[in-house]
């Protein structure tokens, strides 16, 4: 039985390459990076510096045009070969949870049967157990039977970040979380990150602009133009 | 935690568009309907068409030969003119494996002065009190019943001779000429046949009254499955009898009804298309505006199995919901369209028109869910395909 990995991602000159028309652009341009496990870690750069793609590749929402990329020890891309979209999938809901920009709740479901949605599809062992601790933890638990429609953004979001959560994540991705809420919503949603990572022990990586929010990580890599700018 | 089914997805998702949703269950429900009423039309239409020929009690009637048609020889000649044949023929005609029952007539006419501004005649038709009543079982009764006694003096009057008589159950007739009473012991309603204008009499009792001892014609009534033209060929070696047969005429309708049949069908399939089409598009429409959230369940740890059966389930209860909704219609409508039917058919049976069991219902469910799984191939596999980046992005190709 191999020892766990120290590591939650180890990439290693990872590139994507987009083309548009006869022009070839290097979204992520020779990234290697290592994300230890239970770090809280955040992506910062400005627009167009790949901070999105590269989370994308990192967590398998695409693949990557070269490079190596490990998750949780495990290959899951290199020499050019990736996973198929249906092993991708596999990989993604046995280790990841996403939050982006926009909350994308459905609107006819409550509070509760969104953050239920995952158990439709997929649920890991025990997973279920969890979920009022996780209403609690997110100060979402009074309100399980409103729809998405009467809650705030800030709610919101919470309820997305429980949805990403339910199923026990290795490592929560959260792509601009804050992008549509306000300076004391985005405290709000930086604070509950912070003691996702503390005291559940979660491995978070985080895409923002905001450089009060990047300073809660205790890790901040900058890129620009698809590299590394400072770690 | 208890998890949502995907049929609980499925139905809320379906709930995000509610108009959108109920137009298309409409649109379903409208196809349905026109299934059910059209084939509960076809199958009504046929089924009281059989029923009226049945109801005539007897498919094939033997007359004399040189006396095709009874009606054109009284008119024509009176009762002088009337033909008869051997009352042994009705033993071997019955004896035939084809025949289920035969029953004999003796056809009377004598000048009644009584009748009308200047006299008429008046026709009289015995008839076996054992096996008319039987073959005839649908003639209707507007008061009384049959005679029983194969000598009674009893008679049965047609709806329009008891009007033209004013007699009543329990009055006595005289018959003109004979001068013999007999008491009327029922009288029909109308039936819009030559029954109408009949006077009804024991076979035996007008043999004695007329002094008449064979027949003027058989009524047979024929084996369903029976070979009706073949029969007709073997009746017709019989000595000095002629064959008058209504399976021409049943043969001649029931054309007719396979013609509208293959209408029926054509109607109901370009409905079922236009269905189909209403159903694709409204799914595939759903499918694009949700492209994001397919992204997110993907991304949440839906494969694309699930997504396929997500949407596809969506499609089916859609069109499930629009059958039900139409053959519900259909149900409740069925005496309208009864209505409306007759009123625009020249001619249309006495029975229901409309004839809708729980075999077509059942049939038009299973067709209609049938589209419901075609129509969601493509929008769920379409759905199926989407990456969730692209999805997410909102770069899907539409």
């Amino acid at each position: 039985m191999s020892a766990p990995a120290a590591y939650s991602i180890e990439a290693e000159h990872l590139r994507r390459i987009y083309h548009r028309g006869p022009e070839e652009i290097a979204a992520v341009d020779d990234i290697s990076l290592r994300i230890e496990k239970g770090s809280f870690t955040s992506i910062v750069g400005p627009s167009g510096s790949g901070k999105t793609t590269l989370i994308n590749v990192l967590g398998c929402l695409d693949n990557p045009t070269s490079g190596k990329l490990k998750l949780e020890g495990r290959v899951v891309f290199e020499n050019g070969r990736g996973l198929s979209e249906a092993k991708l999938t596999r990989v993604r809901r046995d280790v990841f949870g996403y939050i982006f920009q926009k909350f994308y709740l459905v609107s006819t479901l409550t509070v509760l049967e969104n953050v239920v949605l995952p158990f439709t599809f997929f649920r890991k062992p025990g997973a279920g157990e969890d979920v009022p601790r996780v209403l609690k933890l997110l100060g979402i638990d009074k309100r399980i039977d409103h729809l998405p429609g009467q809650l705030s953004g800030g709610e919101m979001q919470r309820v997305a970040i429980a949805r990403a959560l339910v199923n026990k994540p290795d490592i929560l991705l959260a792509d601009e979380p804050t992008g549509n809420l306000d300076t004391a919503r985005s405290e709000e949603i930086g604070r509950i990150l912070q003691e996702l990572n503390v005291r559940e022990g979660l491995t978070v990586i985080l895409v923002t602009h905001n450089p009060r929010l990047a300073a809660l990580a205790q890790r901040t890599i900058e890129l620009r133009d698809g590299r590394i700018h400072a770690a | 935690m208890k998890k949502l089914s995907v049929f609980q997805v499925a139905t809320k998702s379906l709930l995000r568009k509610k108009a959108r949703s109920l137009l298309t269950v409409l649109g379903i429900a409208m196809a349905a309907w026109v299934l059910v009423s059209l084939f509960g039309f076809n199958r009504g239409y046929e089924a009281s068409l059989n029923k009226d020929i049945d109801n005539l009690g007897f498919q094939m009637l033997i007359v004399a030969k040189g006396c095709p048609y009874e009606a054109a020889t009284l008119m024509l000649k009176g009762g002088t003119g009337l033909k008869y044949m051997d009352e042994s023929i009705a033993a071997s005609v019955a004896a035939e494996p084809e025949v289920e029952g035969v029953t004999p007539m003796l056809m009377q006419v004598v000048f009644d002065p009584n009748k009308g501004e200047s006299g008429g005649l008046a026709a009289f038709l015995g008839v076996d009190p054992a096996s008319f009543p039987k073959l005839k079982s649908a003639l209707p009764f507007k008061a009384g019943g049959w005679f029983s006694e194969p000598e009674a003096a009893a008679a049965v009057f047609g709806y329009e001779v008891a009007e033209l008589e004013q007699r009543e159950v329990g009055d006595l007739y005289l018959i003109p000429e004979k001068e013999v009473e007999v008491k009327v012991v029922g009288i029909l309603e109308r039936t819009g046949t030559q029954d109408d204008g009949t006077i009804f009499l024991p076979l035996r009792t007008v043999q004695k009254v007329f002094g008449v001892k064979e027949l003027t014609s058989i009524g047979i009534k024929v084996n369903k499955n029976a070979d009706m033209k073949a029969f007709e060929d073997k009746l017709y070696k019989l000595p000095d009898v002629q064959v008058v047969s209504l399976s021409q005429v049943k043969t001649t309708i029931m054309t007719l009804v396979s013609t509208a049949r293959v209408m029926v069908f054509s109607i109901a399939l370009i409905a079922i298309l236009i269905a189909m089409m209403g159903v694709v598009n409204t799914v595939l429409m759903s499918v694009m505006e949700r492209r994001q959230e397919i992204g997110i369940l993907k991304s949440m740890g839906a494969l694309a199995g699930d997504v396929f059966k997500l949407i596809w389930l969506e499609t089916v209860i859609l069109c499930a919901g629009g059958g039900l909704v139409g053959t519900g219609l259909a149900l409740v409508t069925a005496r309208l369209t009864d209505v409306l039917v007759r009123n625009l058919l020249p001619y249309s049976p006495s029975g229901g028109l409309v004839a809708i069991d729980a075999g077509l219902v059942l049939m038009t469910l299973g067709v209609v869910t049938a589209i419901g799984l075609a129509s969601g191939v493509y929008p769920s596999w379409k759905a199926a395909r989407m990456r969730p980046l692209d999805t997410i992005r909102g770069e899907v190709e539409s």
